[in-house]
């Protein structure tokens, strides 16, 4: 069935170094309320709920199952969980009402990294056999992928300074953002990723309402029309890889229909500035695109979420007349192996 | 910021894995000190090997060996090396594609310091004294001068193969529970129970999670409930679990307090097993320094009416 589908409402937290004062749903539930009341829809009224989340960074098994106190799951409802960023929840949802099974989704996802050590929680994601072993961090790594960039002349540290200056520049006009405006570079983390190439590690929660049709129409003004979104993934070792280019997002770009018409915007998931000029690049982001307008995954990167919140952000400014044809991308796994892509539009003015 | 609860959790796992036939010949190679990669039917040969070409998903096997000298593809200075990495002096992690490889392989590599090291230098394979057949075998790379080291042509038979590893994990977390169940935990240091109340649909929920799995919303009604409640359900268990000093049979139960409406688990005692029912009267019993009720025992009233539990169960 070929059914338009949109991105309706967004909301998302402020973006915060800790929230230990808050369980999960509690960080998460003020997030479900505002794009509920964004849209005027009761929890009763949506077809279908997917989120995103993962119990590494709580280290608790089946922690999302009590997030979902916060939606509301009596009587029951249509539900399902992905242990990935929210972004590939979204694509579930997606899914869903382009089948015709579903009219309204709402879509969450959620993070705490502040319970634990990120760099080393992140670990537990790679190939158990050969690499997990050696605990190669998500700074090492993408370290790695920085200095093969380097190497191949594709970038230098200063280059990579001004990424982060710009995306924290851009930030400022962020409320949630974590870091905002002019932040130190900092010494080297892993050389030649200095501090301020990386990701803050904070805590936060997103969350999307998508609607297919007439339906979409009667719930905004300006709908965001998902025009395509697709993801790909690429192998997981590392040495097999061109850690200078980004096969997977441009393929996913390329089903997602994103070099059919320029974009105006783009907001990438790249938690380290390394990353989006290999994203710039896959992309190929001419001058005239305004990327991360929002600051980006550089002024905050609630892990599971950041990727939902780059699709979020991109259809918040076309609900608002800020773009017309906007790109958003997400990524997961380390050194950009997974990637989403999504094309956003709003209806002609 | 209220007060709230934290505690060290630290979670630690013994993670046990077999082994396919390429990952066995390459792990028990590097036991032996010999590095197999696999050949790919288009001629590459993949160093780590997989059991699946990365590009045309065929499932591969042919084996061979490839030199323990190579040369690093990019690399990272880690001067800050952390918990489990394979040295303890700042070292820099590296690619390496090893002489007769087509990719390249994670490690470590032992350097003096960051001037000391480039993309395109050469390396070789420093191996643990003691080798288990894991990729830790190799306990670095160093540096090194010379051209490829030529490898024997071992095929990858080995009289006593590794087939499965131990990876153990740790990941070391501070857990906060949050505002409602600090109230709640704080409460039980006091001998009492608190739940709270849903502001929609007015039922009060113990333990308390700051929302109301129902309406969706925030609770925030601070109620004390208890101490006395009623049996809703039971089950009698009869196995003994490792470590806990109970004897079988016992009874675990659904203990509705009084003014909660929903019941939580709590054991009986003070009566024989095979006397509980449904609608037993029962009040907890707090031992020691426990922070929460040891066990509920009967209280003596007359059972409670079927119609004032039933919507609990």
């Amino acid at each position: 069935m070929n059914r338009e589908i949109a991105v309706v409402a967004f909301a998302q937290t402020d973006h915060r170094r800790t929230s230990e004062e808050l369980s999960e749903v509690e960080l998460l539930m003020p997030v479900l309320h505002d794009v509920l009341a964004r849209t005027g829809l009761r929890t009763a009224d949506l077809d279908f709920v997917c989120s995103g989340s993962s119990d590494y960074l709580a280290g608790r098994a089946f922690s999302f199952t009590l997030a979902l106190d916060g939606v509301g799951a009596w009587p029951p409802i249509s539900e399902s969980h992905v242990e990935m960023d929210g972004a590939w929840a979204l694509y579930e949802a997606w899914t869903k009402l382009r089948t015709g099974d579903a009219d309204t989704a709402l879509v969450y996802a959620y993070g705490k990294s502040s319970p634990g050590s990120l760099r080393d929680v992140l670990t537990r994601q790679l190939d158990p056999y050969y690499v997990a072993p050696l605990w190669p961090d998500s700074v090492a790594l993408a370290a790695l992928q920085a200095q093969a960039l380097i190497d191949a002349g594709d970038t230098d540290e200063p280059a990579l300074a001004a990424v982060a200056a710009r995306n924290r520049e851009n930030a400022t006009a962020n409320p949630h953002a974590q870091l905002r405006g002019p932040v130190p570079h900092g010494d080297h983390v892993v050389r030649p990723l200095r501090r301020g190439d990386c990701a803050p590690v904070g805590d936060g929660a997103a969350a999307v309402i998508l609607a297919a049709g007439e339906r979409a129409r009667a719930l905004t003004e300006r709908p965001a029309w998902i025009r395509g979104i697709d993801h790909r993934v690429e192998a997981h070792g590392l040495g097999v890889r061109d850690l200078t280019d980004s096969p997977s997002t441009r393929l996913a770009a390329e089903h997602a229909g994103a070099f059919e018409r320029p974009v105006d915007t783009a907001e990438l998931h790249a938690p380290f500035t390394s990353q989006e000029i290999v994203l710039r690049k896959a992309l190929r982001l001419g001058d005239g695109v305004r990327v991360n307008p929002s600051g980006g995954a550089l002024a905050a990167h609630p892990v599971m979420a950041a990727g939902l919140i780059r699709i979020g952000e991109a259809a918040a400014r076309i609900h608002r007349g800020a773009s017309d044809r906007a790109l958003a991308h997400a990524t997961s796994g380390p050194c950009l192996q997974q990637n989403l892509v999504a094309v956003l539009e709003g209806d002609p003015r | 910021m209220p007060d709230v609860l934290k505690a060290p959790l630290v979670v630690e796992f013994p993670f046990t894995r077999s082994l396919g036939p390429v990952q066995s010949a390459f792990l028990t190679g590097l036991r032996e000190r010999v590095v197999l990669g696999v050949r790919t039917t288009d001629g590459r040969t993949l160093v780590p090997p997989a059991e699946y070409d990365p590009v045309t998903a065929e499932e591969i096997r042919d084996l061979v060996e490839v030199a323990p000298t190579g040369t690093v593809t990019t690399w990272a200075w880690n001067h800050a090396p952390r918990r489990g990495q394979p040295l303890d002096t700042p070292f820099a992690w590296v690619l390496v594609r090893l002489d007769g490889a087509d990719t390249a392989l994670l490690h470590a590599l032992d350097a003096p310091g960051p001037d000391a090291v480039r993309t395109g230098m050469r390396v070789r394979v420093r191996w643990a004294a003691e080798r288990s057949g894991a990729i830790t075998d190799i306990a670095c790379f160093e540096p090194y001068d010379g051209g490829p080291a030529q490898p024997d042509g071992h095929c990858g038979d080995f009289a006593d193969p590794v087939t499965g590893i131990v990876a153990p994990a740790r990941l070391d977390y501070t857990y906060t529970p949050g505002r409602a169940q600090t109230a709640h935990l704080d409460a039980l240091a006091e001998r009492r129970i608190v739940g709270e109340r849903c502001p929609s649909c007015r039922k009060v929920y113990v333990p308390p999670r700051g929302a109301c799995p129902t309406c969706g919303v925030a609770t925030s009604e601070r109620v004390e409930v208890g101490p006395r409640g009623t049996v809703t359900t039971f089950c009698i268990v009869n196995i003994k679990a490792r470590g806990l000093d109970i004897e079988v049979p016992y009874v675990y139960a659904h203990i509705a307090l009084d003014g909660a409406d929903l019941a939580l688990h709590g054991r009986i005692g003070g009566i024989p097993y095979d006397r509980v029912r449904m609608g037993l009267r029962v009040e907890p019993v707090w031992t020691g320094g426990a922070r929460h009720p040891d066990h509920y025992r009967p209280t003596g009233e007359p059972d409670a009416d079927y119609d004032t539990y039933r919507e609990l169960l």
